[in-house]
């Protein structure tokens, strides 16, 4: 029985945390200069760390007494917040520097967290799933307040630790009653038990699975839980909050597929309904308060409040093609996200990055290459066609029309035409309007990203090909 | 059997009487030592019961850790306790409240057992059977091999919060004195003594 578990399914995550704890050692002892040095090495890390998942054999190993699985669906997601984090590092030099906030703890907290996210995607039971969001979150919550010296960054830190605090505590209590009524906090042992109930899935599960759902829902920001989005977005250092929004949220997003696919399959009845109703808030709400919002920090936040509903739509059709489409939909918001978030650290004015939408007026005039990426990244979150953000919403409703959720669809193609005014109206001022002030030069970093992610945004509709197939094979794994 | 018996009523009582000296001392530090008797009587009536792993991490965690914490952030910060204490007869109604309330939930608990000790106790001992001799060996065995994944992502947790405390806490001060090691090894003689000339009756400038 008291065997050592076997390690090679977590060795990507074994060699991160080794990493993390060397880049610690490297930061502390070179002082602040080392930042640099020590934020490419992470992105070695990463990179390495990405290497190993993807020749890892994934055939649905668990290890760690079932705690810990690492399987086709673990791979994927890995693949896209090990992206996302690296590209967060490869912006962070420069843009720290310019904040005069050059401190080497920066990447290390990134690299931890990015940890705690692959070990809530390979988890495989209640217990690794706490450990491993909590790792993820807490690291986070610093990262928020790391402009300690600005007010909105520590109120952000604050805003941001109490309420997901408050998240873990409805999560931690919601898997006390699933434990309680099913003896196990084991995936595989729960499914096994509510699958044996004849008489239907005691009441205590279906309201244990509810609270884990609330408590997931706020860590995805889906409306009615996203009340701290707009104001941690915008206190935050921007890089951040570019990591923010996708690392951290694929992650949860994965998680919730997991949780709801995994452990309740058999309430897939009673959760699609939860999600349905998430699904239409947040696509609604981002859609309409977008509209009102004159920072372009909150405007994003709204805009990812409005993709995680569509996101939903995928998990709440509770199929394969659903969960197809939600990593699809996550592989391309993952490009069109980051992208945006390089340009608007690309935009520097004396004081401080650019805060307000009107200070872009006129950039095509002054930067049309900048202008041109935001323009992309713009109506790709609008999902114009034949830019890769509509595909991400083609294969979502198309899950979402088998499941036969006609209203959600409907509901769901309104706000996307709703949401497309406020993306406009920001192409609008870029293209039309006078030209304001100059920015600073463009760093480096930011704008090969920009670029890349450009690239790769407006050609998906050439291969979307590869990334399906790999989207397929990796929603395969949770359905045995 | 007499023997644990005395022990436990003396354990139970130095612990009633530590914990009212706690509330009831004037000076803070005074308190806080009672504290930690306090701590060192509930390990003994932990022992008492068999908990002997519980009662080793109360003594090691609480006493060792926390209540010298205390002690220190008692005598570091200055705080006017007897002001503090004035709002004191503001809070006894509230206070009085919970403490009748939690007095007659215990009454219940004991009452119920004591009335129906079948009833109560029908769910089997509230300590299962170990198989091994003590609960700390039992609690090792399962921590480094079933729960070892926990175990060592709670260490990365702890990590970052040390780290996270570190970076919105710590500020590089200008000025700061610190021990360099290399410098005074490599100290010679010509930078560390210097002769002077003494003249008689006329002392070092």
């Amino acid at each position: 029985m008291n065997t050592f578990p076997d390690l090679a399914p977590a060795v990507p995550e074994i060699f991160l945390a080794v990493s993390a704890m060397g880049l610690l050692l490297l930061s502390v002892s070179g002082g602040d200069r080392r930042m640099p040095l020590v934020c490419w090495l992470a992105v070695l890390a990463l990179t390495v760390t990405g290497v190993l998942v993807v020749t890892s054999p994934s055939d649905n190993a668990i290890t760690f007494s079932g705690m810990f699985v690492a399987d086709g669906f673990s791979v994927f997601i890995d693949v896209l917040i090990l992206i996302g984090g690296a590209l967060t590092l490869v912006m962070s030099p420069q843009y720290l520097k310019r904040e005069n906030a050059p401190r080497g703890e920066f990447p290390v907290l990134i690299v931890l967290a990015t940890l705690g996210m692959l070990m809530m995607v390979a988890a495989g039971d209640f217990l690794s799933l706490y450990v491993g969001l909590e790792l993820q979150s807490l690291a986070l919550y610093v990262l928020a307040a790391f402009r300690r010296d600005s007010i909105r960054s520590t109120e952000a830190g604050l805003k941001y630790f109490v309420l997901g605090a408050l998240a873990s505590g409805i999560l931690l209590y919601g898997s006390t009653l699933v434990y309680g009524f099913t003896g196990s906090t084991n995936f595989t042992a729960i499914a096994n038990s509510i699958a044996a109930n004849e008489a239907g899935p005691p009441l205590g599960v279906i309201f244990g699975m509810a609270f884990i759902a609330a408590g997931l829902a706020f860590k995805v920001a889906a409306v009615p839980f996203h009340m701290w989005t707009p104001d941690v977005y915008e206190g935050s250092p921007t890089a951040v909050t570019a990591f923010f929004s996708v690392a951290p949220k694929i992650a949860a997003v994965a998680l919730l597929t997991r949780v709801m696919m995994a452990p309740f399959a058999g309430l897939a009845g009673d959760w699609s309904q939860i999600m349905m109703v998430l699904a239409v808030a947040s696509m609604v709400l981002g859609a309409f308060a977008a509209i009102g919002q004159r920072n372009i920090k909150r405007l994003m936040a709204y805009s990812s409040i409005a993709n995680v509903g569509y996101v939903l739509m995928g998990i709440a059709a509770g199929t394969v093609s659903g969960v197809r489409g939600v990593l699809v939909y996550l592989a391309i918001y993952l490009a069109m996200s980051i992208g945006a978030w390089a340009v608007i650290l690309t935009m520097r004015r004396g004081a401080g990055l650019v805060k307000d939408i009107g200070d872009l007026s006129g950039l095509a005039r002054r930067q049309p290459l900048m202008a041109a990426a935001m323009a992309i990244f713009l109506f790709s979150l609008a999902g114009i066609p034949p830019l890769a953000g509509f595909f991400g919403k083609f294969y979502v409703f198309l899950a979402a029309i088998d499941a036969g959720m006609y209203t959600v669809a409907i509901i769901g193609v309104l706000a996307t035409v709703v949401g497309t005014y406020y993306y406009l109206r920001v192409v609008k001022i870029m293209y039309f309007d006078e030209p304001a002030a100059a920015f600073e030069t463009p760093p480096r970093a930011a704008s090969a990203v920009a670029f890349v992610t450009a690239l790769f945004t407006l050609l998906f509709f050439a291969f979307p090909a590869p990334i399906v197939a790999m989207a397929q094979t990796a929603a395969m794994a949770l359905f045995p | 059997m007499i023997l644990s018996a005395i022990a436990f009523y003396a354990f139970a009582a130095v612990l009633i009487a530590c914990a009212a000296l706690v509330i009831s001392l004037r000076n803070p530090v005074h308190s806080v030592l009672f504290l930690i008797l306090g701590f060192f009587s509930a390990a003994g009536l932990f022992v008492l019961v068999g908990a002997e792993f519980l009662a080793m991490i109360l003594v090691i965690v609480y006493v060792g850790a926390v209540a010298v914490l205390f002690l220190f952030v008692v005598m570091m910060m200055d705080i006017n306790f007897v002001q503090m204490r004035q709002g004191f007869t503001d809070y006894l109604p509230v206070g009085a409240l919970v403490g009748i309330v939690l007095l007659a939930e215990l009454l219940l608990v004991v009452g119920v057992l004591v009335s129906a000790p079948d009833g109560a106790l029908a769910a089997g001992p509230a300590v299962p059977t170990l198989g091994t001799e003590n609960n700390t060996q039992a609690i090792g065995e399962v921590l480094y091999t079933r729960y070892l994944y926990l175990f060592q992502a709670a260490g990365m947790v702890l990590l970052v919060a040390m780290i996270g405390a570190i970076v919105l806490t710590h500020r590089a001060r200008p000025g700061v004195r610190r021990q360099r090691i290399a410098d005074q090894v490599g100290r010679t003689r010509a930078s560390g003594v210097e002769l002077k000339k003494v003249t008689p009756g006329g002392g070092i400038s």
